[in-house]
Formats: C-alpha cells, structure tokens, sequence
C-alpha cells in the first residue's frame, strides 16, 4: 500500500522562499509608512532613506527570484508546489514595484525640500494606512492560503481609489483657483498616484495567492456581499 | 516598419514552429475506449472498473504508485495478459470502435495493429536487419526482397537509428548499446505498421541521453501512431505526453484509475488530493 512521506528538502526551500516573501512584503510596507511619514513631518533624511533601501528591496526580489529558479531546477516540483513557486515569483516582482512607488514618494518629498504644504495632509496619510493594511492581510492570506482573505483584500481596493479621487479633485481646484499652486498641487498628486497604484498591486498579489491556492488565474473579482 | 505577422512568422522559422493551433479536447478523437475495465489474474481483481479514452495520435501517460495495475491496463490493449494463464477480462476495450476481445476477433490481429515496447530492449539475437524483417516477414510472406528491404530502412529512419546503423545491417543486435537497441525495438515495432504502440516504461533501463533520444522520438512518431506510456518516471509523463492517467491501488489492492486529464491539468491543478500528492512526490 502506498504511503504518504514528506520532501524534506523541497519543504526546506518552499519554506525559505515564503519566509523571504514574507520579509520583503514588511519591508514594502515599511518603505511605504516611512515615505508618506517623511511627507508628513517633511523629514528629508528620512525620505533619503527610504530611498537608500529601495536597493535593498531589490537585491531581495533577486534572490527570491534565484531560490525559485533553483528550486524548480533541482526540486521538479509541480501542482501546488510549482504555483507556490510561480507565485511567489510574481509576487516578489510585484512587491519590488510597489517599493519603487515608495521610494517615489520619498524622491517627491526630496525635491520639495522646504517648501510649504499646499493643503493639510488628510487623504493621503487614509490611502497610505489602507494600503499598508491592505498589504499586511494579504501576506496573511499568502501564508495561509486563505483566498477569501485575499478577495476581501481585493475588495478594500476600492477605497483606496475613492480618496484616490478624492485628492485628485481637491487638487485640481486649487490649481484651477490659482495656477501658481500647480507645482505644489503636482507633488502630492503625484503622491496620490503612488499610493494608489500600490494598492492596485495589492490586488494582483491577491491574484497570485488565488492561483497558488487553487490554479485559477485572472481577476480576483470580489465577492458579493453576503447576507 | 515590421508588422505583427512577420514577426510572427520570424519566430516561427527561428522556433522551428509552425505555430499550428494544436487540437482542443473537442476535437479530439478516440483510438481506443477502455469501458469498465476490469482485469482478474484467478480471483484476485488487478485492475478495478477503468474507463478511459486512448486519443488519436495523442500521447497518453499512466502514471501511479508500484502495483496500481499500470502494466495490466496497457498489456489489456493488446490482449498480451492473455498470455498469462487465469488472467480474463470483465468490460470493453474498443479500436476504432470494434471490441478487441470480440470472440470472433484474433488476438494476433489485435497485436499487429497495437505493437508494444517493452522496459528493456529486447532484440532477437540476429542482425540488425533480420530484427526488422522477422516481423515483416511474418505478416507478409511472399513480400520481395526489395520491398522488404526498402520496409526495413523506413522502419530504422523513422526510429532515428538509421544513421547509426546503416553500414552494419549485417552485425548483431547486440553490438548496439542500450538505447539504440530500445530504438531497435521501436523499428521493430513499427516495421509492421501498427496504429497504436504500447511502451511499458521504455526507458527504465536507459541513461539521460538515450532517454531523451526516445522522447524526441515519442514526438516524431505520434504525427502518425497513438502512443500510450506506462512510467514510474512523472517528469517524463510530464515532458511527453498529451493526456495523463493516474491510477491507485484500492484497499482491496485493485488498481483504479483516480483521474484522467490533460497532462497539463495533472501537473498543474490536478483535481484529486491524492494526484496531487503523487504527482509532487509525496505519494510513493
């Protein structure tokens, strides 16, 4: 009679890999806490920093990149442990994105030096602490699997999107009001833009996680509210 | 500037690819229907209820743990586990829509039009030339020597052996090394112009390259035969093959088949837990 048995080596690896995957998602999410809380108390050194690190960020997505890659080569894995893999993969790429928006943030704040807030900041620390939120459950679905965790992640997208243009609202009418604040106005639209498309690859990791649970791939639509 | 289609058709040339649209499952067409399928050896039940398509110039894998009755389900194609004595059959097994087990059907016919490759190259000890024309000669025996000859070179090129062979026709079968003498057997095979060939782990005894060789081969020769694979190996099912079997041992130690899909879907999504624990090694 067959018998089950682990893989004791190919478990070491997947094991590695999610651990890095996981260390790289908290690193994002502090790139990103780090960048807008630069903006906030117009911290310049700090916005420096979260540049400075973005390399760091990348040399992680790389070697998430090369532990897959020799994971498939010497382990042959396949069905939920290849998409793990494959998926992961992504979602180190994805992650490595997300962290160039922070560091996009924190090249904003550089280059605004000391120059006065055209508006008090409200929306724009809202979409900075959704996102980080948004990001920190979907790791929790990645290690869980949960891939209801992760259509609800999906779903808080849409918030994001309503401060998204919500900011972008309010901008405008400062610069059509008065176009000298255009320039001002531009930094934190641009900020605004940042964050938002962090969220927006939230989402696509929260694909990812859905194909790794269950070999589906495309939207991750969200559920219709239940009752 | 360089449209789409030219680049399409630059890929193809360098890819080597035509870029045929390959045949979706609804297309496909079935050689053979295993129906109900059920193989005794005395009382003892080896094989339990398999239904199962073996699709038109398809390759399709069995896969499975030791004693899941892969062997016995392909030898049934042919009718080869009637060699064995107390072994009879409960079910169907159609070719081209004709029961094989039929009691007016000759189980000789049956293996001249389903050849079979076995686990270790077994050549006749005879030269390289009489290993092919033996077969031929015994399905057709007044054909001319020139005929004959011409069959014996086609069998070796389509084989891929030609090459190798071609300036020591006269020598033993045994001078060849492992993997050519396998392919020996697959022109051997073929020689008699089958439309469906059994391979019962062919490469089991062969090393990474001559393993290669026959996959490479696999390929070739499914534009025109139907392939069916029994392998302990699943990165070659997964490399080979168009449809993959998985087939368990039952606690009554029958063997059932627990899944049957595109290779694909088994080596990506299969839908069974216990597929999916074999075919990622945790299953053994």
């Amino acid at each position: 009679m067959a018998s089950s048995f682990t893989r004791s080596a190919l478990d070491h690896e997947l094991q590695s890999i999610r651990d890095d995957v996981l260390r790289l998602g908290s690193l994002v999410e502090e790139q990103t806490e780090r960048a807008v809380r630069a903006l906030k108390d117009r911290d310049i050194d700090l916005a420096r920093q979260v540049v400075a690190v973005d390399e760091r960020v990348n040399q992680l997505r790389y070697k998430i990149e090369e532990q897959c890659l020799t994971t498939i080569a010497r382990q042959q894995p396949a069905a939920a442990d290849l998409r793990l893999i494959v998926a992961s993969m992504h979602m180190a790429v994805e992650m490595e994105r997300m962290a160039d928006h922070a560091a996009g943030i924190g090249s904003v704040v550089i280059r605004m030096g000391h120059e006065p807030l055209l508006k008090p900041l409200i929306d724009i620390p809202r979409m900075q602490v959704t996102c980080c939120e948004m990001l920190h459950q979907a790791m929790e679905a990645y290690i869980t699997g949960d891939v209801a965790l992760a259509r609800a992640v999906v779903k808080r997208d849409e918030e994001v999107d309503q401060l998204y243009n919500q900011v972008l609202r309010e901008l405008i009418t400062y610069m059509i009001g008065d176009p000298r604040t255009t320039p001002r106005a531009t930094y934190l639209l641009w900020v605004a833009h940042n964050l938002e498309r962090t969220a927006d690859r939230v989402t696509n990791l929260c694909e990812r996680i859905q194909f790794a649970v269950t070999g589906e791939l495309g939207d991750l639509a969200p559920e219709e509210d239940e009752n | 500037m360089t449209d789409t289609n030219t680049l399409v058709s630059i890929a193809a040339k360098q890819t080597g690819s035509d870029h045929k649209q390959s045949a979706g499952p609804n297309t496909l067409t079935a050689k053979m229907r295993v129906d109900n399928l059920s193989v005794f050896y005395g009382s003892f039940r080896a094989v339990a209820d398999v239904t199962l398509p073996i699709y038109d110039r398809r390759i399709t894998a069995i896969i499975g743990p030791s004693g899941c009755g892969k062997s016995t389900l392909l030898r049934s194609l042919n009718r080869m586990n009637e060699l064995v004595p107390s072994a009879r059959v409960e079910g169907h097994i159609a070719l081209d829509g004709d029961d094989i087990y039929a009691s007016t059907v000759d189980p000789v016919l049956v293996r001249r039009r389903v050849g079979m490759v076995f686990q270790k190259p077994n050549p006749f000890p005879k030269s390289i030339h009489e290993n092919i024309a033996y077969g031929i000669r015994l399905y057709n025996p007044r054909m001319p020597r020139s005929e004959l000859d011409d069959r014996v070179v086609h069998s070796l090129k389509r084989a891929a052996l030609w090459d190798e062979v071609k300036d020591k026709l006269k020598q033993s079968a045994y001078a060849l090394s492992g993997g050519q003498q396998q392919r020996l057997c697959i022109a051997r095979t073929i020689a008699v112009e089958p439309e469906v060939v059994l391979m019962d782990e062919p490469c089991s005894a062969l090393d990474p390259l001559a393993t290669l060789k026959i996959e490479e081969l696999m390929q070739e020769l499914k534009q025109d035969y139907t392939i069916v694979i029994v392998t302990h190996n699943m990165q070659q099912a997964a490399r080979v093959s168009d449809h993959t079997a998985m087939m368990m041992m039952r606690p009554d130690r029958a063997g059932e088949m627990i899944e049957f899909d595109d290779t694909q879907v088994i080596f990506t999504k299969p839908k069974d837990k216990r597929t999916e624990d074999y075919v990622s090694g945790r299953f053994g």
